[in-house]
């Protein structure tokens, strides 16, 4: 089975897959949560009928309440966002409503000050960074015993940098379809696909690290795809446990609170699984044919 | 293959019966059978987190400059009044804690009355005993005094200056606050001094018998008893229209009245309780849903070494919840996640060994090599390919904690936990049983028992 030589197809169809929901998110900007723009998220249900979001609207409005969204859920429930909430805010806010639409329960009621919003921004920033620096070294050291160990710590952040665009992506369409947002949750879902993603790549690096010293006398491309081909059968079925049984079951049956996360989980999963193969095992061969020198020149038939 | 095969055996019973020990049980108790002494107590009931149980997180921040020095000594104090004065609500179960430099996180678990609590956490409670001579001031008035005024108020011209009453000792005196009832029922408030406010205190009321004596909590009168006798002796009570709610919670206020250093609401959230019971039985029928079909997937797959994997994995759950249990993870929604994709990488790893038996038994070598191989082999990239997880996990936790964010936390630290029992289970129950099982069946007929 010879999966490298077709390298530059499978660059393409990543290509093809994560730059439609890039473009929906540099146009449409981030769907960020109030978890890190700071503001507050009303969840309310009603003994009676379900107001109209323009009567909700009404009550924000007289409570001097800035900007206000309302949106409706499969409940019969509404979800306002607005302004950050102090606590005499929401109080009156709450009686308010009581007294226009009837008995109204809170399901859930969340309120970020601004200054932690941002906080939270940055610090989920240098989270992302410092733990691939980390694992960048951890991989380099890992492989110090090989010619360019780097450039395996390399390849497998490039193809964690595909599995994190993907999930973006995804969840940038997401935001446009069915309002998902990027919150705390998706951070924890990029951080675990992250990790998975570099555990996918290491397996696949450890064969090659193997097969480098037996099969000594093999060129490059063909190691690389020997090892590819070595490990294939247990990334299926590790993907298969993983993703597919355990995340599709929590997908299915699993609460509607969870179905995002576990969305951006199984995709993310997949895409690692997919790119530890068709992303940093060719990046490796690419790299050490030097093969960017003929991107722009003569030979265009590898393209 | 391996040698003390019968020790190894042992020594995952006796973990595993350890293990459902726990599993089992709410509370863990040993006492000795000779006296009845007890030797050991410890509480294991499981830990709901707040998104499957319902309830109100607050996160707390100094309200203080971003660059002022704030000690952890007065964070640690802070924490503990807030902890205190919650607790005295009656909510059960809450926690509060340290999240970071500046802030703190309170949980409060199946909570109803979420304005209670924030209430009683937003006071800062400054307390004040003040002389305010004949004057009778109604509960909830504002006043001044002249406790921390460093200057004479400005007053504008023509408006009439504010009285600024004296203070005569702050909540700072208190000893211990207790409520008692007198013998027809009715409530009240019993106090003692530290022997300096007792000082301070008798002199006064020996003085000012027959005046009103106003008890201030942040500038607002909370009551203004009478000085119906002089108190010399270090305690007294406080008598007044109090059932025994308004008679406890008046005692919370003098009891933790003072916080050392000024926080503010940073952050709120409440859950509903049905959204949090919907969401854990689903989360759990599906749990259960997907290790079934792993479980059959494995053993027809792999056939016997499948099905040593399913023993493990069985096990590697016996022992993780017992583990969880024993050191208190709350468990939460994104926690059963981190759970199950650790529950994914015991099964890698387990995947890993498996492919490379076939692969050692497709080449032809003997059944004792291949076995020793495909662990020796795997072992490295099972290493490695943990450790990266590892490192995002510990990454994951920090981030967690530093913003009072438990979901995030819960999360990291299921997952980590989970891959560390994993490793466990991969490299040595299954190894264990696996051997135990290549032994007593006399394998010959490979492609039946390994499926190649």
């Amino acid at each position: 089975m010879n999966l490298l030589g077709k390298r530059y197809l499978f660059f393409a169809l990543s290509f093809i897959v994560i730059v439609p929901g890039l473009i929906v998110l540099f146009t449409g900007g981030l769907p960020l949560s109030i978890d890190f723009t700071g503001g507050s998220l009303l969840e309310v249900t009603f003994e009676g009928a379900t107001p109209q979001p323009a009567e909700v609207l009404a009550v924000y409005e007289e409570a001097n309440i800035r900007d206000p969204q309302v949106q409706t859920t499969e409940t019969g429930g509404v979800i306002i966002r607005s302004e950050f909430l102090d606590n005499e805010k929401r109080d009156a806010l709450l009686t308010s409503m009581n007294a226009a639409f009837g008995e109204t329960t809170v399901q859930r009621f969340d309120s970020v000050g601004p200054s932690i919003g941002e906080q939270v921004t940055s610090r989920a920033a240098m989270a992302v960074g410092v733990s691939s620096l980390l694992v960048v070294l951890f991989i380099a050291w890992s492989f110090r015993g090989i010619k360019g160990a780097y450039r395996y710590g390399i390849s497998a952040i490039l193809a964690m940098l595909h599995d994190v665009a993907l999930i973006f992506s995804v969840t940038a369409l997401g935001g446009v379809f069915f309002g998902w947002e990027i919150d705390s949750l998706f951070l924890t879902a990029l951080l675990t696909v992250i990790g998975f993603s570099m555990q996918d790549s290491i397996v696949v690096f450890d064969r090659i690290r193997e097969n480098s010293s037996a099969l000594r006398r093999l060129d490059y491309e063909t190691l690389v795809n020997h090892s590819i081909v070595q490990t294939l059968q247990r990334s299926i079925n590790t993907q298969l446990m993983t993703v597919e049984f355990l995340l599709l079951a929590l997908a299915f049956f699993g609460g509607v609170t969870l179905r995002q996360f576990v969305i951006v989980l199984l995709v993310g999963l997949m895409s690692g699984t997919y790119s530890s193969i068709f992303i940093a095992a060719p990046v490796l061969v690419v790299w050490e044919k030097k093969e960017w020198k003929n991107w722009f020149g003569r030979n265009k038939a590898t393209v | 293959m391996i040698k003390n095969q019968n020790t190894r055996l042992l020594i995952i019973a006796i973990l595993i019966a350890f293990a459902l020990w726990i599993d089992l049980s709410d509370t863990l108790f040993l006492s000795n059978p000779v006296n009845g002494a007890v030797i050991y107590e410890r509480n294991v009931k499981p830990q709901l987190g707040l998104d499957l149980r319902g309830g109100l997180q607050v996160l707390l921040e100094a309200d203080l400059p971003e660059d002022a020095d704030i000690s952890s000594d007065s964070m640690e104090v802070a924490r503990s009044v807030i902890e205190n004065r919650t607790n005295a609500l009656g909510v059960s179960e809450n926690v509060v804690q340290i999240a970071g430099d500046r802030r703190i996180v309170g949980e409060f678990p199946g909570l109803e009355d979420t304005e209670g609590v924030i209430s009683v956490i937003q006071q800062t409670g400054l307390l004040e005993f003040v002389d305010v001579g004949a004057t009778f001031l109604e509960a909830g008035t504002f006043i001044e005094t002249d406790y921390g005024l460093s200057e004479e108020p400005v007053v504008e011209e023509g408006a009439e200056a504010p009285t600024v009453y004296h203070t005569v000792m702050t909540g700072g005196a208190l000893k211990d606050v207790g409520v008692i009832s007198d013998n027809f029922g009715a409530m009240q408030i019993a106090f003692e001094l530290t022997d300096e406010g007792s000082d301070v205190f008798a002199e006064h009321t020996s003085a000012n018998i027959g005046m009103n004596l106003a008890i201030v909590l942040d500038k607002q009168v909370i009551s203004a008893p009478r000085i119906q006798s002089a108190i010399t002796g270090g305690s007294g009570v406080i008598t007044g229209q109090f059932d025994s709610e308004s008679a406890n919670a008046f005692a919370v206020q003098l009891r933790y009245g003072s916080l050392p250093i000024p926080l503010k609401i940073v952050e709120s959230r409440i859950i509903g309780p049905t959204l949090g019971e919907d969401s854990l039985q689903r989360s759990l029928q599906a749990g259960v849903i997907g290790i079934i079909i792993v479980i059959l997937f494995m053993a027809i797959y792999y056939r016997l070494p499948g099905i040593a994997a399913d023993i493990s994995i069985i096990f590697y759950a016996i022992l993780a919840y017992a583990i969880f249990k024993w050191i208190g993870v709350t468990l939460t929604l994104p926690g059963i996640a981190g759970f199950m994709l650790s529950t994914g990488s015991a099964l890698d790893a387990n995947i890993l060994v498996f492919e490379r038996l076939k692969e050692e038994l497709r080449k032809g070598r003997s059944l004792k090599q291949a076995f020793d191989m495909a662990w020796s082999r795997a072992l490295p990239s099972i290493r490695d390919s943990n450790a990266a997880v590892l490192i995002t996990s510990i990454i994951l936790f920090w981030f967690g904690s530093a913003f009072g964010a438990s979901i995030v936390k819960g999360f990291a630290l299921t997952l980590a936990l989970g891959v560390l029992i994993s490793l466990f289970s991969s490299l040595y129950i299954t190894r264990t049983l696996l051997a135990v099982a290549l032994d007593k069946i006399k394998v010959t007929n490979f492609p039946r028992w390994f499926g190649i």
